[in-house]
């Protein structure tokens, strides 16, 4: 009995403390906001990374001064000038001059453009055989998949430069040499990537969708499944790239890759190094270009990484 | 487990073997006799040379015979050291580079956990965003530019460190430094950002719940976590550090392996680079093994998932 009046007074409470709402949509329908689609939302996540916008100017700014630094200064890379050898920076001479009296300014930019065009030839290479690679081991799967990857296991656990520099002692020191050298082991992250992707995708219902209509294997593959992975495969692309930097530079500074006149920031840094004591400004020049490049890479890839990948962004 | 390290063992003696053909097919693809020198030297000379290196047997042989040694761990004769073994001449020079390495990998390790710890443990405030920036700017300043910067402002303008050498426990901390700051960035990041998560999951709260002390939650339970990438990292920054070493050394004057592996690049003395590459190749994939299994007893999820599908 006493539960029962108790029941009673709650529900004479509760009709005096609540209104009843009038019945409709009410704010239900409401758009707060205009609806993004996923790019739109990467774009947007991308813009508002203030590292990652800092990369991207710097990265804009550095390849317009590569391609337009050495055209406009009055001063090439390769000739000699032997009584301005060593000039500190000056008006004439931005960065200074080096040991035979060539401009470090059109130097240190002639530099940008070998180590630009390693990076981004390598990271194109690895590109095109990563994604047919890793698609096509994602894509069959099972026997294909493993023979495949066993092989890609193989060739990765080959130490990199090892590879790199006995490639070298056999062929000619050169660009050329190098970028094939990188590209034996670089293109396997890059595999890997996609390969795990393609898994995710290929069991999508626009990929059924697509066989249902008769599309053949490559088809679904190249035009459905790797344009969906496009995310990943930018990240690892921009990620490559510094990398690429990285090694070049490490060559040309052994003396194993890109050799004098042409100016590199390993053989600049190379050249420098026994001069630091007396002439910082060729060491410092290149230095501090080599580092601001793999900085503007990497912040950018990691800023786009984290764009794309909206659960790393939370942390 | 048992079959996931044999597996591992396997693919690593495999690529090992191809390392290994790889290395004596490139060597001896290269146009002209490793002998020839700039002075001609009469053809009696020559040949016993040739004899003396086993050159004059059919490419076959030679192979067999450079395998053979290799399970003998005798890795040859130099050619540009006459009569010097490339055994003898690793051994004197690589327990320069074993020191700085080891010294450098606990550098890493240790500095990079702490700057992670703290960044994670002052997630978003000042602490954390100054650790990110130091790591940000130390992933890019690759070694080549750090070592001659290191050099310039501590050896050059302030006389604090020598320029060169390895002779003192103070010649250590340049070098180190230098060898270290992209491992100290990288695993500092590592750590940051699998401790932040860590530090959100159930077992902590409950840990803090239960009215653990702050530095214990971290010590006893988010270490233990967090630590796991660093483990598989491990293998690869030990590749960095011989990487490393072989710019640190030419530039600190360091008679190390590194220095002698540019060296012998430059002298084109094959037995020699050939001997450095199978030793560096063999201490890196015996690293990143032991990393594997090291990972796969820590963590008990890949132990099952690579036993039963064995991807």
């Amino acid at each position: 009995m006493q539960n029962d009046s108790n029941v009673n007074v709650v529900q004479q409470r509760s009709a005096d403390l609540f209104t009843p709402l009038e019945r409709g949509l009410g704010g239900s329908e409401h758009i707060e906001r205009e609806s993004m689609t996923a790019w739109q939302h990467v774009r947007h996540r991308l813009v508002s990374n203030k590292l990652a916008m800092t990369g991207l100017v710097l990265m804009i700014l550095i390849i317009l001064m590569a391609i337009f630094a050495p055209v406009l200064s009055p001063y090439d890379h390769y000739s000699n000038d032997l009584p301005n050898a060593n000039q500190p920076p000056s008006w004439s001479h931005w960065f200074g001059t080096d040991d035979l009296g060539r401009d470090m300014f059109v130097r240190t930019w002639k530099g940008a453009q070998v180590s630009l065009f390693v990076g981004i030839v390598a990271a194109l290479i690895d590109l095109v055989i990563g994604v047919v690679y890793g698609g096509i081991m994602g894509y069959y799967g099972g026997k294909v998949d493993e023979v495949m990857n066993r092989i890609a296991e193989i060739l990765y656990a080959l130490p990199y430069l090892l590879v790199v520099i006995l490639l070298l002692v056999v062929m000619e020191p050169s660009l050329t040499t190098i970028i094939v050298a990188m590209s034996i082991t670089g293109w396997i992250n890059m595999a890997w990537i996609v390969r795990g992707q393609i898994m995710q995708l290929k069991n999508q219902e626009y990929a059924l969708a697509s066989r249902a209509l008769g599309a053949g294997n490559m088809r679904i593959l190249f035009r459905h499944l790797i344009p969906n992975a496009i995310g990943p495969i930018l990240v690892t692309l921009t990620l490559t790239v510094p990398n690429a930097i990285f090694t070049e530079a490490f060559l040309s500074f052994l003396g194993l890759g890109v050799q004098s006149p042409v100016a590199s920031w390993g053989t600049m840094l190379n050249d420098g190094i026994n001069a630091i004591q007396v002439y910082p400004w060729r060491e410092l020049f290149p230095a501090f270009f080599l580092s601001l490049t793999m900085f503007a890479f990497n912040v950018f890839g990691d800023g786009l990484r984290d764009a794309f990948d909206p659960i790393m962004r939370k942390s | 487990m048992v079959r996931f390290i044999l597996q591992k063992f396997a693919f690593m003696i495999l690529s090992l073997f191809i390392l290994v053909t790889a290395t004596f097919v490139l060597m001896n693809a290269v146009p002209g006799s490793p002998l020839q020198r700039e002075k001609a030297t009469s053809p009696q000379i020559q040949k016993n040379l040739e004899a003396y290196y086993g050159l004059d047997k059919p490419l076959i042989q030679q192979y067999v015979v450079y395998l053979n040694n290799l399970l003998h761990f005798d890795l040859g004769i130099s050619m540009k050291k006459r009569f010097y073994s490339v055994n003898k001449i690793i051994e004197d020079s690589f327990k320069y580079s074993l020191r700085l390495g080891i010294v450098s990998v606990i550098t890493s390790v240790v500095g990079g956990c702490v700057l992670g710890i703290i960044a994670a443990l002052y997630h978003r405030r000042f602490l954390d965003n100054l650790a990110m920036v130091l790591a940000v700017i130390g992933l890019a300043i690759p070694s080549m530019v750090m070592a001659p910067v290191l050099q310039y402002l501590f050896a050059v303008k302030v006389r604090w460190f020598e320029v060169a050498g390895l002779e003192g426990p103070l010649d250590y901390v340049l070098p180190t430094i230098a060898l270290s700051s992209v491992s100290i960035a990288f695993i500092a990041r590592l750590i940051r950002s699998t401790m932040i998560e860590v530090l959100h999951a159930d077992f902590i709260r409950t840990a803090k719940a239960k009215g653990l002390a702050g530095h214990l939650v971290v010590w006893r339970h988010c270490m233990r976590n967090s630590m796991l990438p660093v483990v598989t990292y491990l293998g690869y920054l030990v590749a960095g550090v011989i990487t490393g070493s072989v710019i640190i050394e030419a530039i600190f004057a360091i008679p190390g392996m590194g220095k002698l592996f540019v060296q012998s690049v430059i002298d084109r003395d094959y037995p020699l680079i050939m001997g450095i590459t199978v030793f560096y190749a063999v201490l890196l994939m015996v690293c990143r093994f032991l990393a594997d299994i090291a990972y796969a007893l820590v963590d008990p999820r890949l132990r099952i998932h690579k036993s039963k599908v064995g991807n």
